[in-house]
């Protein structure tokens, strides 16, 4: 610490050269912070607590709909524990911009296979004595503000009633919240016996099946299973795990963690080269001053430790500054009014960038340190 | 025979060469030199440009090595010492003044002159009870806080000097410390060496090209194309 006057005073030699780097590292972390939420978002939820949960859906796409009958033939598959299932509904409210999910379940199984969504029990009551009744995250009902005892008008691009209208009316009879930051607490959920009888088509069938395993240690043995049960039938199935399902659907916009992993590849190559530069430029310029340190009896190692603390400083300024700015942008949450409920910018990304951080600074630093580390102080002394 | 071993001999340099090599061409610098100082002499070093006088301190300060013969300082063959070794017995034998003062810019004056105690073990309160003494000496308490650029010539190379003295080193070598000042800057730095060697005995080596500072020595010794002699050659 006792040099740490010696490494600012150097930092603050050229003020707009320091300045303008340390302005590019900030953004790059700022980019860094994004990314990681955007990741989350697409990438993560529920596969955390998902862990014990699989999904059944139809071999061929996950748009081709399944018997509503296959439940109970699940149920008796050795090693599942429960079964209940969810179709995707694709409504709109008011806008097609503002978007989030409506499925219709079965309350009782439903609410009992997800214990991450945590419903009051009047709630949970009035759900199961309300046929049009839906219950709704609180992100959601927050952003319309929706109270319990609303009726909520939702246009399908789907599912047509009986009469063709697509509108469909819910009254809200419960909000929900999430029991981590995990939780998506962005979705509606209505009964299925309600959305049964009262479309025109696809009676009967449902879009998916989540199965809840006795053991998650035989999760693929019980996958295989359910897809042998289903084998050479009409609708084929192909289980999976729930987090794998939710990648899946994130996986039609592209490799989220490939892409992400791309971009930030090539700011923090650029931030390498910039920050090096910034830091090279600045051990050449003090050729003379380094000679004098080690003149009156700086040795190499500790030359070569002030050039590393210097970049080091610089980067882990950044890279602080950036995430914290990261942090405060992101906690606003989803910055697109429902496409990415889980929005947010995960604690171990949060430490990986101070890592990031650290080893950025060792890196651009390195070879300038040595340059500096090598400098004979005979010839320096002779530069001045 | 090497005399380091003499009584009062601080400064033993014996049978001294140095050849730089350029390319293909070796350039020798210094041919058989010899030199002794005793401890507490204030010794001026003349000669002309190129005549090896810099390259003669460097030897003496640790900050080359000769190509042959020896070096001792204190009892201790400097010439044989590693280089990391060698910082240490710099920080610890040698200070060092220099004709263009070489202050970092970015440190205050009493920061600059603090920077051969962090190389030391003493607690921050004993280096600033240090530098206070040095700044001292120089004349200078009043200047702690002020940046070289806010400083004359005269007042960086006594920072200069503060630098150069606050460890209490063995001994203190200044290259041409009144190269860049004018006359009345350069008798207060002159004047400043001098009570330094008389008052604290202090042994000085001073590398310069004017008669004036030499004269201010207790003997002066010239350098002339690689080899000591008493009179200046013409």
């Amino acid at each position: 610490m006792k040099y740490m006057h010696l490494v600012w005073g150097n930092l603050r030699r050229k003020k707009t050269r320091t300045v303008l780097t340390l302005l590019s590292i900030v953004v790059a972390f700022v980019l860094f912070g994004f990314l990681s939420a955007i990741r989350q978002a697409l990438t993560g939820g529920v596969s955390l607590e998902g862990a014990n949960r699989l999904i059944v859906r139809h071999k061929v796409s996950i748009i081709q709909m399944l018997p509503i009958d296959y439940k109970r033939r699940m149920e008796k598959i050795p090693g599942v524990a429960a079964a209940t299932h969810q179709t995707w509904f694709g409504g709109i409210y008011q806008d097609p911009k503002n978007f989030f999910m409506q499925n219709p379940v079965i309350p009782g199984e439903f609410l009992d296979m997800h214990p991450e969504m945590i419903l009051p029990a009047a709630a949970r009551q009035a759900w199961l004595q309300t046929r049009t009744g839906a219950v709704v995250g609180r992100k959601t009902a927050e952003r319309f503000g929706w109270k319990v005892g609303d009726k909520v008008p939702i246009q399908s691009t789907i599912w047509a009633k009986k009469d063709g209208s697509f509108l469909w009316e819910f009254d809200i009879v419960g909000i929900y919240d999430g029991r981590d930051k995990n939780t998506d607490t962005t979705p509606l959920f209505f009964r299925y016996d309600y959305f049964d009888e009262a479309r025109r088509a696809g009676t009967g069938s449902v879009g998916w099946y989540t199965i809840r395993v006795l053991d998650t240690s035989k999760a693929a043995a019980v996958a295989n299973l359910v897809d042998a049960e289903f084998e050479n039938s009409s609708a084929e199935t192909k289980t999976e795990a729930e987090g794998a399902f939710v990648q899946a659907w994130a996986k039609q916009i592209g490799d989220i963690a490939f892409i992400t992993a791309s971009i930030l590849g090539a700011v923090f190559f650029t931030i390498l080269l910039v920050t090096g530069n910034t830091i090279s430029q600045s051990v050449r310029e003090r050729t003379g001053e380094l000679g004098v340190l080690k003149a009156i009896g700086f040795t190499n190692g500790q030359v070569l430790g002030l050039v590393l603390a210097e970049s080091c400083v610089l980067s882990v300024l950044g890279g602080v500054v950036g995430l914290g700015v990261a942090w405060l942008l992101t906690s606003r949450g989803d910055p697109t009014g429902g496409l990415l409920p889980l929005f947010f910018f995960p604690a171990g990304d949060l430490a990986a960038g101070l890592a990031i951080s650290v080893a950025l600074g060792l890196v651009t630093g390195f070879f300038p340190a040595m340059q500096a580390m090598r400098l004979r102080v005979a010839d320096s002394l002779r530069r001045i | 025979m090497s005399e380091s071993g003499a009584v009062g001999v601080l400064v033993d340099v014996n049978g001294v060469e140095k050849v730089f090599h350029r390319g293909s061409e070796d350039i020798q610098v210094l041919k058989d030199l010899h030199l002794q100082v005793p401890a507490g002499e204030f010794l001026a070093l003349m000669g002309p440009s190129g005549s090896g006088k810099s390259t003669l301190l460097n030897l003496i300060g640790g900050l080359d090595h000769p190509t042959r013969g020896s070096v001792t300082i204190a009892g201790e063959r400097v010439d044989q010492l590693t280089d990391h070794r060698l910082a240490a017995w710099r920080a610890r034998h040698i200070g060092f003044v220099f004709q263009l003062y070489n202050l970092l810019p970015v440190l205050t004056a009493e920061r600059n002159i603090e920077l051969p105690l962090l190389l030391t073990h003493l607690s921050r309160a004993e280096r600033k009870s240090h530098v206070e003494t040095a700044l001292e000496a120089v004349g200078l308490l009043n200047r702690a806080q002020h940046y070289p650029r806010q400083l004359s010539g005269g007042e960086q190379q006594r920072v200069g000097i503060a630098r150069g003295i606050v460890t209490d080193p063995t001994l203190l070598l200044c290259d041409e410390p009144t190269g860049d000042l004018d006359r009345k800057a350069g008798d207060e730095i002159l004047n400043l060496l001098q009570a330094l060697n008389r008052e604290h005995g202090k042994t000085i080596i001073m590398v310069t090209h004017d008669p004036h500072a030499s004269a201010r020595a207790s003997r002066t010794v010239y350098l002339n194309k690689g080899q000591l002699t008493r009179e200046p050659q013409v």
